[in-house]
């Protein structure tokens, strides 16, 4: 055996068979350990959907709702502010919701399933804080009286309307999202799950 | 890529560490399967840690929450089963590779001079881990947990005058409760684990300064060739870091092996009680430390109380641990390996081999007359192994050991 000349090609190839095996190893043994940062089964159950009853909602009203952590508005929309927002678009800067901060069923000039009720992430699309509810038309702090209502973050002063589309001239980038929901009857909405496909 | 070395070499040794420590540190060449066991020992001690570490992102150290989030680990965390498996399994594991590694020592005498230190620092790490594995069984709040903590604890309120203080002080509380549950969660993941690094880093230096021992006792660096390299030596990368890794892979199939189809191994590596909540109202029918610990706990049930006190039970266990760090002087052999000792030493050395076992067999069991004769009985040899060894160590007639390591 001594005698014979080391073959190093077959040396090489054993070396380098090993090293891939080991590291496909190691690959596999990474799963268990990056999988347990991953929302716990408990994490999951605590952001399940969350039903929001909208019977006694009245016009102008907000609700907030806790879904996974984060504050989701639900308020009910009059007729005059629906008339208003087509208004407002070229103050915007999408308002035709062309970013993908919404569901497909979503994608309409309400940015709602029900034009009335508006179902909104209440969080801001600039840094996260969650912008201030201010409907009242004509408010002098916010522009007098171009402004119809909607939302007014805190932060860093960013605008929204009442459909959640971000004003032109603000930090925020982006209309607020809208959640997946749908509405299992007329006046109870979950939040978290997507109407089903008809 | 040389560039690249220099650039690094000249601001740190990285080409004379890798040298003197793998590439050009010389190993006997006749090591055999008992050296498999101190590159497990780091190997296990990874593997802890890092399981150890995401274990810790999911358990709550608080007594009203502990038990339920180690559950929580089990049911509800992706993997964490397989995470806390690991771990627990990992804990008995080491202690196998451990008591093989210690047995080795024995075998081939790799704690006389000039390894004193190495034992010494070996024997330190050894109690460092004790704690390590009792504190961190005390964590998941489970009965055997609490009730084994103060089995434990309650040892220390055995010593007379600071008794009773030294119990308040350990236990922050009256009794084992949430204070000792969260100092232990501190001890277990942050101090013991780091001092067990260092110890580990030392006894690996001193080892590398004075060179292995090997299966013949021969000092290797006393036959050198013309260029200083030891004629029975050859470089620990690649020679011997192929072998381990041969002996990682062999471990590993036994290790996962019990991690996914046995991690309580019917009971030793996990107690059935634990899987129960700690409930201070109510002790276990039947309570014992986990298997490592046993040998240690039959010495001290063996001995029994004396003038209205437990200290005396105490103080034998401690003692039958630290007699350990005195055998480099205990052993007065000319030889070290069991291959060319004397016939007493053989004899002596199986018969502490079978007592180890036994007192451990001994530890589990409950306490019947003739189970504490029997304790009484190995404790006996227990400490005769070392205190006869000057004695059997000096008689009968070695074999001369070769000038160079043998063929096997």
């Amino acid at each position: 055996m001594s005698e014979q000349e080391i073959d190093l090609k077959k040396r090489r190839f054993l070396t380098g068979a090993t090293s891939v095996v080991g590291a496909v190893g190691v690959g596999f043994v990474l799963v268990p350990f990056l999988s347990s940062w991953m929302p716990s089964a408990r994490a999951k159950a605590a952001g399940a959907p969350v039903d929001v009853d909208v019977t006694k909602l009245e016009e102008g009203q907000l609700v907030r709702v806790l879904w996974r952590k984060k504050p989701i508005w639900v308020f009910k929309r009059d007729k005059t502010v629906l008339a208003d927002l087509p208004t407002l678009d070229a103050e915007l800067v999408d308002p035709n919701n062309t970013e993908d901060q919404q569901p497909t069923y979503a994608k309409n000039p309400y940015r709602s399933i029900n034009p009335e009720i508006a179902v909104i992430v209440g969080i801001c699309t600039h840094l996260g804080c969650s912008p201030t509810y201010r409907p009242e038309v004509g408010a002098a702090d916010l522009g007098g009286d171009a402004w119809k209502g909607g939302f007014y973050c805190p932060c860093h002063g960013s605008k929204f309307d009442l459909a959640g589309r971000v004003y032109a001239g603000v930090p925020a980038p982006t209309n607020l999202v809208i959640p997946p929901y749908h509405f299992v009857t007329d006046s109870l909405i979950r939040i978290g799950i997507d109407p089903k496909a008809s | 890529m040389d560039n690249n070395k220099n650039w690094i070499d000249q601001r740190f040794p990285l080409t004379k560490v890798w040298n003197e420590h793998l590439a050009e540190y010389y190993t006997p060449r006749n090591f055999n399967f008992w050296y498999f066991f101190g590159s497990l020992a780091i190997l296990v001690l990874v593997i802890q840690i890092l399981t150890g570490i995401f274990l810790t992102m999911h358990f709550k150290p608080d007594a009203a929450l502990a038990f339920a989030s180690v559950e929580y680990i089990m049911r509800d965390v992706d993997w964490g089963w397989l995470i806390r498996y690991i771990h627990s399994t990992g804990a008995s594991a080491f202690f196998v590779v451990i008591y093989l590694h210690m047995y080795r020592g024995l075998l081939y005498g790799s704690y006389k001079a000039p390894r004193e230190l190495i034992w010494i620092l070996g024997m330190v790490l050894y109690i460092a881990l004790m704690a390590e594995a009792f504190m961190g069984y005390v964590l998941p709040w489970g009965q055997m947990s609490y009730w084994g903590a103060k089995v434990i604890i309650n040892l220390f309120g055995s010593f007379p005058i600071i008794g009773d203080i030294l119990l308040e002080f350990i236990l922050g509380d009256y009794a084992v409760g949430d204070p000792a549950l969260n100092r232990f969660f501190s001890l277990h993941v942050i101090a013991l684990p780091l001092i067990l690094v260092v110890l580990v880093f030392l006894h690996i230096v001193a080892l590398h300064t004075v060179g292995s021992n090997n299966p013949d006792g021969i000092e290797i660096k006393k036959n050198k060739d013309a260029n200083g390299i030891p004629k029975d030596g050859i470089p620990f990368h690649p020679y011997y870091s192929v072998k381990d890794i041969m002996g990682v892979v062999v471990f590993l199939m036994i290790f996962t092996s019990i991690v996914f189809f046995a991690p309580a191994l019917g009971g030793y590596f996990l107690e059935a009680p634990n899987f129960v909540e700690a409930n201070p109202l109510k002790t276990p029918d039947h309570i014992a430390p986990l298997w490592y610990l046993t040998p240690f706990y039959s010495v001290l049930r063996a001995i029994p109380p004396m003038f209205g006190s437990q200290l005396p039970g105490v103080l034998a266990m401690f003692a039958a641990l630290l007699i350990l760090v005195a055998l480099p002087w205990l052993d007065r052999s000319k030889v070290k390996s069991i291959r060319y000792r004397s016939w007493p030493y053989k004899v002596a050395l199986s018969i502490f081999v079978v007592t180890f076992i036994v007192l451990g067999w001994l530890g589990m069991q409950a306490v019947t007359p003739l189970y504490s004769l029997m304790a009484q009985i190995f404790t006996a040899l227990y400490f005769a192994f070392f205190i006869l060894m000057p004695w059997f160590t000096s008689i009968g007639e070695t074999k001369p050991v070769p000038e160079r390591t043998t063929e096997h």
